[in-house]
Parts: C-alpha cells; sequence; structure tokens
C-alpha cells in the first residue's frame, strides 16, 4: 500500500504547535513530519520511547510501526521498507547500535536512504541501561567494515531531536545513505518545549526515482536524469530491473568482486557523493568566539553544562568561547582548523574518554593545545567541573 | 529568575506528571523556559521516585538542578532520600499524613494531599492536589497557567476530577502559608 504524507492528518496527530516533551518523542515528530512511513524497532531503553511513540503514532498517520525480533531484524526491515519506497527510520541505543552495524554498512554499500537514532548510552556492552553517554560516535563513524563517508548529527536541545531527524531524512534522501541522529540519554529523557514547525517552514528532500525510459536505466551509477553522484532509485515494483547486493557490483547491480578497478570506482563514488559536499554540510553553532583565547568544541548534551561554564568563565573575564558541531560528521575540518589559528586552547568535553577530542587533533594539526575532558557513568559534567579546565584545573 | 523545583514520592503516585504539569505551564502557557527530568528504573515503580524542574527566564544551559529551590515530599522514604541538599532559603512543602517524620529542625509546609484528594472520592489525584498547593505556595507560576496545564495534561474524562483536586489543593496551599 502506497503511503501518501498527509499535512492536515500529521498536524492532527501530532496535536499542538507548542508542547512540552521528551527528546525520544520529538524524534518520533521530526520522522513524521519527514513523511516517514515505516518503523522498525525493538524497545532499549533510553531508547525505548521513540519505538513507543512510533507505535501509537505512525498508525494513525497511516504509516507502518513493525515491532521485530531484535535489532538486526529491525534495520533489516527498515532497509526492505526503503526498498519498497518508504521513507523508513528505527531508534535503538549502544547494544542495538552494534547489532546493526552489519546492516548498517550493507545500506551504505545498496545505497539505501535510511534514519537511525541512537540515543546512546554508557557500554561497552550493556553498560548503564537508561544512563546518558556519548560512547558511539566513533561507532557511527568507523562501527561497520570498509570505507564509507559517515552522516551524524547530534542534538542538544529536545527542539533539536525534532529538527535533527527531519534533516537526517532530508541528507538520507538526498546522499542515498543511512543517516544517524546520535542523540542520548540525557536528551532523551529531558522535557521541554518544543515548537513544531509550520508546513510552510518545512524544507523536505525527497528521493529521486528512476524515470527514464526502463531499457536505459543502469541502477548504480550517476544519476542519467540529474547531475549528481547519487544514482536514480528504482523502487521495487516500478518496473525498474535492479539487482541489490552488499557484495562490489558493478553498474548493473550484479557482483563484480574480483577486480581492484571495480571496487574502486563503486567505492569512491559511494563516498565522494557525500565528501564532495563536506563544505556545505558544516552545521556549527559558533557562541563568543570572536575574542575567544579558549574555547569549548562540543556536541550534544554536553554543549549544555559546557555553555554554563562559558557563562562562568565569562563572568570571571576568561575570554573563553564555544563551537558546537550539529552535525559531527562527516567532520568540520576547515572550520577546526580555523578556529586552532584563532584561539590558544580547544578544550574536548565529552560523555566519553575522548572521540572527538581525536579528529579536532588531526585538524587542529598543532596549531594550538588540544585538552580532552572526558567524563562517563552515565552523568553529564557539571558546569563547574568544566569551568575547572578554564583554570588550567 | 532561575528556580529548582524537586517533587518527590513514591512510584506510582504521580510526581513525574506533577512535574510535567509545572513545567509544561512555566514553558507552554507562560514565557518561561523549563526543562524536566527525572528518576528513571526500578525506582520509578514503587521506592522512591522524583522528578526534577528547572524554570528559568533565562536560556538554560546544564539541565539538571544543582541545588532545589522548592522540595515538595509526598511519602517517608523519598523524603529521607531526596532531602540531602536542601538548605534553610528551600521551601519544603509535605503531605503530613505520607511524610509524618518531617521535623528536621526547618519550617515546612504541610498539606494534606492525599486526604483532600480521598475527599474529592479518589486518592489518585494526590498529585494534582499537591500541584494545587505548590502553586499558591511557591507563589512562583500563574493560577491559570498551572490550572490550563493540569487541564491539558489528563484524560478528558477525568478533567472536572483533576479541577476540583487543583483548586482544593491550592486553597490547602494558601492556608498553609497563612498557617506557617
Amino acid at each position: 500500500m502506497k503511503y501518501t504524507r498527509d499535512p492536515e492528518l500529521i498536524r492532527k496527530v501530532l496535536g499542538k504547535k507548542v508542547q512540552f516533551i521528551l527528546g525520544d518523542m520529538a524524534c518520533v515528530y521530526g520522522g513524521i513530519l519527514a513523511g516517514c512511513s515505516f518503523f522498525g524497532g525493538y524497545p532499549i531503553t533510553p531508547a525505548s520511547e521513540v519505538a513507543e511513540g512510533m507505535a501509537r503514532m505512525l498508525p494513525r498517520v497511516k504509516g507502518t510501526y513493525m515491532q521485530m525480533e531484535d535489532e538486526i531484524g529491525s534495520i533489516a526491515a527498515v532497509i526492505g521498507a526503503a526498498w519498497g519506497g518508504a521513507k523508513s527510520m528505527t531508534a535503538t541505543s549502544g547494544p542495538g547500535f552494534s547489532l546493526m552495524m552489519e546492516n548498517y554498512g550493507y545500506a551504505v554499500m545498496t545505497e539505501t536512504p535510511c534514519v537511525i537514532v541512537n540515543v546512546q548510552r554508557t557500554g561497552p556492552s550493556t553498560g548503564q541501561p537508561t544512563l546518558g553517554a556519548q560512547g558511539d560516535m566513533m561507532q557511527a563513524k568507523w562501527g561497520t567494515h570498509g570505507d564509507f563517508e559517515a552522516i551524524a548529527f547530534a542534538p542538544s536541545t529536545v527542539q533539536e531531536c525534532i529538527d535533527f531527524t527531519l534533516e537526517a531524512f532530508n541528507l538520507a534522501e538526498k546522499y542515498r545513505t543511512p543517516v544517524c541522529v546520535m542523540a542520548d540519554g540525557e536528551i532523551g529523557h529531558l522535557r521541554e518545549r518544543v515548537i513544531i514547525p509550520d508546513e510552510k517552514d518545512l524544507k523536505l528532500i525527497e528521493r529521486a526515482p528512476a524515470t527514464i525510459d526502463k531499457k536505459k536505466f543502469i541502477p548504480f551509477t550517476n544519476s542519467q536524469t540529474r547531475k549528481s553522484k547519487v544514482p536514480d532509485f528504482p523502487t521495487f515494483g516500478t518496473g525498474y530491473r535492479t539487482y541489490v547486493t552488499g557484495l562490489t557490483h558493478n553498474e548493473k547491480g550484479f557482483p563484480a568482486t574480483d577486480k581492484q578497478k571495480d571496487h574502486e570506482k563503486l567505492v569512491k563514488r559511494i563516498t565522494s557523493k557525500i565528501s564532495d559536499d563536506a563544505d556545505k554540510l558544516v552545521m556549527v553553532e559558533e557562541i563568543n568566539l570572536d575574542d575567544a583565547e579558549i574555547a569549548f568544541v562540543t556536541y550534544g548534551a554536553t554543549a549544555r553544562p559546557a555553555e554554563s561554564a562559558m557563562e562562568m568563565g565569562r563572568k570571571k573575564g576568561i575570554k573563553i568561547g564555544l563551537l558546537r558541531l550539529k552535525l559531527a560528521w562527516p567532520f568540520p575540518e576547515k572550520v577546526i582548523h580555523k578556529l586552532a589559528k584563532e584561539v590558544d586552547k580547544i578544550i574536548v568535553p565529552e560523555m566519553n574518554l575522548g572521540q572527538i577530542v581525536h579528529p579536532v587533533r588531526e585538524y587542529v594539526n598543532g596549531e594550538c593545545e588540544v585538552v580532552s575532558a572526558p567524563k562517563i557513568g552515565g552523568e553529564m559534567h557539571l558546569p563547574n567541573e568544566l569551568f575547572k579546565y578554564l583554570e588550567g584545573k | 529568575m532561575k528556580k529548582e523545583i524537586r517533587i518527590c514520592g513514591f512510584g506510582g503516585q504521580g510526581v513525574i506528571l506533577a512535574g510535567f504539569i509545572i513545567g509544561k505551564a512555566a514553558s507552554v502557557f507562560m514565557d518561561y523556559n523549563a526543562v524536566q527530568s527525572q528518576s528513571y528504573g526500578p525506582e520509578a515503580r514503587g521506592g522512591a521516585a522524583r522528578s526534577e524542574i528547572i524554570i528559568s527566564d533565562e536560556k538554560i544551559g546544564y539541565p539538571r538542578p544543582t541545588g532545589v529551590d522548592f522540595f515538595v515530599a509526598m511519602s517517608q522514604e523519598s523524603f529521607d532520600t531526596y532531602r540531602g541538599d536542601v538548605t534553610d532559603d528551600t521551601v519544603i512543602v509535605v503531605d503530613p499524613d505520607l511524610v509524618k517524620k518531617h521535623d528536621i529542625g526547618k519550617s515546612v509546609y504541610k498539606v494534606q494531599a492525599q486526604k483532600i484528594a480521598e475527599g474529592l472520592g479518589n486518592k489518585i489525584v494526590t498529585n494534582i492536589v499537591m500541584v494545587g498547593a505548590a502553586t499558591a505556595i511557591f507563589a512562583l507560576l500563574e493560577y491559570d497557567a498551572v490550572k490550563q496545564s493540569v487541564l491539558d495534561s489528563v484524560p478528558s474524562r477525568f478533567k472536572a476530577l483533576n479541577e476540583k483536586a487543583f483548586e482544593k489543593g491550592f486553597e490547602a496551599g494558601k492556608n498553609a502559608v497563612k498557617g506557617l
């Protein structure tokens, strides 16, 4: 059954324009606003409320909620639904994200648009259920094997859980690739005011379908109708012939696993379709950087105590600013390098033992001092814990 | 202005909903910023549960409370567990029937929320009585905003009951202020 996004019905189901809701629920709202019509999921704290919200709301907008047997099944169902023409998503937390890694790569290799919300909790393994962490940031980038370009958002507010989930769908459709929303237990389980954007203010990017003569259609090559490295999408059932495999494939989609050139051509296309746009994909917030001598580089929940610590510092006359990564991957290499030339020190607070600090160091490339400010155990940094870094500890 | 509120009780009493209603009143029905977080896990079902709200007229950075300006307790266990950081400036509200041992050398507002709820025919609205009382005692949020938030947050068939609970609670809160 073909799903048609019905803006009026969506508004009716989502309810009032201004609400006070959980971060997890805001991911549901963002997905439904984007036109998500399929959710395949398996509950896991602190992401369970995403599945719960989708189970309640998605059928009411005439979408499909499918309770799967586990996270491997969830992402597999999401990929299948995408090939059936749906905008599809799943939501999980660390242990489930680990289980999804194989099919995460399959979605990359088969150029399947889909959205994975990861409400991060502590690990390794089952860790601390419900408690927030940012320990999967590198997993989003490197967790599946082989070469690929990750796209991953990091919301710091409940409003951003709506906005970024919606934008994740846009980028998934635009680049035909899985996109991660790397939320965390702190934001997922926080309630805040949200304003549901009006229909006229939404910018939705839709998948480019295959439209040319069926006999001339080539499924895995640059678009045959636009100037793009992203191929036109041959939705199952529309009569366009294709073959979908995780094996290295030729332009027709058939396995072509024995030639170096075939593999290089394919993987360079599916990575460069994203990396070519790296400059366009920069999404950062800059606060008080004009005269800053020290800067926090931060993302997700951690940006909030960092901002509080920055305010404490400013009150004491410390020239501290903040750069917040809204999109963690692709990494804003040039922005970091430019910042490094302008400040003496960059502090990177994270709810892990140091992950994003590594690409920061790489692109600072010796231009300034880089300090990692880690905290683990399921609690956010306190503002005064981060303030101590401003005083040189 | 930045105020931090902690509401606690035993799991099932509706302390999360109480916090949700206050946060929503502040940020949806008034112009404040608000965040609400809660204890989560086994203690949310029986045992001591808590809901914490920050209300501010400025952007809220760090979203967890760093102190407690208002402390509401609806069970002895939660009162004992979560009062560690109350200060002389903390406004303390308890249901004296549920928190019998509340003499900690500080002034305490007493509201018999459960008894009032039982008088209305349903103990389940104890939390809403307490929200009404807190509205009067805190003098932080507008009566109408909190009442609207209550009505917006409960099932439609229980609106009348909850409205009455809120009003009775507000009255009891005013009396508690006079009594102290």
